[in-house]
């Protein structure tokens, strides 16, 4: 029994049928009313902010270099993803996925484009390059006919939907999940721990660098995807160093390093905001405000490197049932002797 | 004719930019940050001359003198407060640290005073005419008292005992440390005297632009940053001449190609020198000990 908890055929299956049963949650609660239209709709950022905040991770997080031009590549994916669209005429539910996917290629080879001179160097002087590409996207953007300049690109058909953003955010997990626990990602976590042992082991550094960049620029651009068909306009100056910024912010309070982490508090820092209403004025302080006050007591974020595993929790679960049965058991030894 | 104004343009934006890039290198040469707070001083520094010049109705060599005071006290308070718990931290806590300050002000400042832009009165108003040319005061002011601020700060850097502990500090923080030099005062030293460069560029920054936003630091903190790269990010020469570049450059770009591409050309700048000499005009090559 406990052979079969731990393989992995039956850890996918669990994992499945938590998503899908996941969804049928979601979907019973707008269904029944329980979540108003407006909560509803809410699901969406929800949604593309966890792929933003997870593709991010990738590279700050698992490759541990920071780069502050992710909002470029989600604009990038996004006006793809749009442009795609809005000049064919297909059926919605193939439409949307064809439109993101290109969206994510697009955005995926701009980010080798970028990566490659940009990853040669490191720490401070990289998370600089990449804001700087970041900024020369937005005024190329901004000043090309074809996406509608300042005016920014208007009548995106808004085809969005709840089923299609929780689709690619499991996708999203899926992958990079999947990724980092294989062989490609044991070799983006050393590069992580230490780059020259990396590279004096064998491991072709640069590859693997630029591989993490792009899968995390390619995803960003899944998310640009979905954000344009949910807003149905584009508009570049929403893609500026602040964009960039606040996702950072997601990634960095949830944890560098933890996908959980950045999923939680993709959640939280998108519904927060719109609880507070009330306070908008105060939103960013406060943001600011918990981004250092975090920073200088735990600068591993919340949820440092914790991941949430759903078959090591129900195994915790039952040899926990058990060792207490024992330990019962053990009890009333000790009393009959 | 046209470029000679051009270049005066330059001339004037870009001694604004080495102001403040001086306070992006010495920062960097010293704890190894890149201070992305220190653009935000600039805007601290321009609305609180202009509230007190607005509202107290201060005399103008007032305000800038307590503006410059302001922005020292601020800059060593960030310094102890945020970044001095992270000194033993790696580097990447500390870069967000510095972002969450910047945002910290931002913000505050929009809270306080309104995300609208406020106008801000020139204080070196008239012209002077050298031959045919007439030039404002603003922008010959500008570049004259540059120039005799980062004279005497190179005389400082070099020649004063703090100079030296500033140079040893940045050389080596451990050694310093071992010959007795109070580091902690070098680094506080160090912010304050970045923090009163970028007042003072403020006020100049202001003169001739006139417009004040709680988020006007970015950019420009943003673009004198390149200018400590180009330059050579640690160096102070480099700061200055790096500065002077990226004026220029981005005065030509204005005044022949569009108004609208400034921004890649700065961007673009920093990207082919990053790419070709990360270490800048005037840095020196840093190796990795393994």
């Amino acid at each position: 029994m406990p052979k079969l908890l731990k393989s992995t055929p039956f850890r996918y299956a669990l994992n499945a049928t938590a998503a899908v049963g996941l969804y049928a949650v979601i979907m019973a609660l707008i269904n029944t009313g329980i979540l108003n239209r407006y909560q509803a709709l809410m699901l969406i950022p929800i949604g593309f902010n966890i792929i933003l905040a997870v593709s991010l991770n990738l590279t700050a997080g698992f490759l541990g270099q920071l780069p502050l031009g992710h909002a470029g590549f989600m604009s990038v994916g996004g006006y793809a993803a749009a442009l795609f669209s809005m000049s064919v005429n297909l059926p919605t539910n193939i439409e949307l996925p064809l439109a993101l996917v290109i969206g994510g290629l697009v955005a995926a080879a701009f980010g080798v484009l970028i990566g490659l001179p940009a990853l040669r160097l490191k720490g401070d002087y990289l998370a600089i390059i990449t804001l700087g590409f970041g900024e020369i996207i937005r005024v190329i953007i901004l000043n090309l006919k074809f996406t509608g300049g300042a005016y920014g690109l208007k009548g995106i058909g808004r085809q969005t939907t709840v089923t299609w953003v929780y689709i690619f955010v499991i996708i999203t997990l899926y992958v990079i999940s999947t990724l980092i626990k294989s062989r490609h990602g044991r070799a983006i976590l050393s590069i992580r721990e230490d780059e020259i042992a990396a590279e004096a082991s064998g491991i072709p550094t640069t590859y693997y660098k630029v591989l993490a960049f792009s899968i995390s620029a390619g995803f960003a651009g899944i998310a640009g995807g979905l954000y344009a068909h949910y807003l149905s306009i584009l508009d570049p100056s929403t893609f500026g160093f602040m964009r960039s910024v606040e996702i950072l912010v997601i990634v960095v309070l949830g944890g560098l390093g933890s996908l959980f982490g950045s999923v939680i508090s993709a959640v939280v820092l998108t519904i927060l905001p719109e609880m507070l209403r009330g306070f908008a004025e105060y939103r960013m302080v406060i943001y600011s405000l918990l981004l250092v006050v975090v920073m200088i007591f735990k600068p591993s974020g919340l949820c440092g490197r914790y991941e949430f595993s759903l078959g090591d929790t129900i195994d915790n679960f039952f040899s926990m049932i058990r060792g207490s049965l024992i330990k019962k058991g053990g009890g009333s030894d000790d009393a009959s002797a | 004719m046209t470029l000679v104004y051009l270049m005066i343009n330059g001339l004037q934006i870009g001694s604004i930019y080495a102001l403040v890039a001086l306070g992006y290198s010495m920062v960097y040469g010293i704890v190894k940050l890149i201070n992305f707070a220190h653009g935000d001083i600039i805007m601290v520094g321009a609305y609180s001359t202009w509230y007190l010049m607005s509202r107290f109705s201060a005399p103008a060599w007032l305000a800038v003198t307590a503006t410059i005071v302001m922005c020292s006290v601020l800059g060593v308070l960030i310094e102890k407060i945020a970044y001095k718990p992270l000194r033993k931290s790696d580097r990447l806590s500390l870069l967000v640290t510095a972002i969450g300050i910047s945002l910290l002000l931002q913000n505050v400042a929009q809270l306080l005073f309104s995300a609208n832009p406020r106008m801000f009165t020139n204080i070196f108003t008239g012209s002077v005419s050298i031959g045919e040319r007439q030039f404002s005061n603003a922008t010959t002011v500008t570049i004259a008292v540059s120039i005799v601020i980062m004279l005497l700060l190179t005389l400082l850097v070099k020649h004063t005992r703090m100079g030296k502990a500033m140079r040893a500090v940045s050389e080596d923080y451990e050694t310093a440390q071992l010959m007795g030099i109070n580091v902690n005062n070098t680094i506080s030293f160090t912010f304050a005297l970045g923090s009163g460069l970028a007042a003072v560029g403020a006020v100049f920054y202001c003169c001739s632009y006139s417009q004040i936003q709680p988020t006007m630091g970015s950019m420009l903190g943003l673009k004198a940053f390149v200018a400590a790269v180009l330059g050579g990010i640690g160096s102070m020469p480099g700061a200055m001449i790096g500065g002077l570049c990226i004026g220029i450059a981005e005065s030509l770009t204005k005044g022949y190609i569009s108004s609208q591409l400034t921004d890649a050309v700065v961007f673009g700048i920093l990207i082919v020198v990053l790419l070709i000499k990360p270490s800048g005009m005037f840095g020196r090559r840093m190796n990795e000990k393994v």
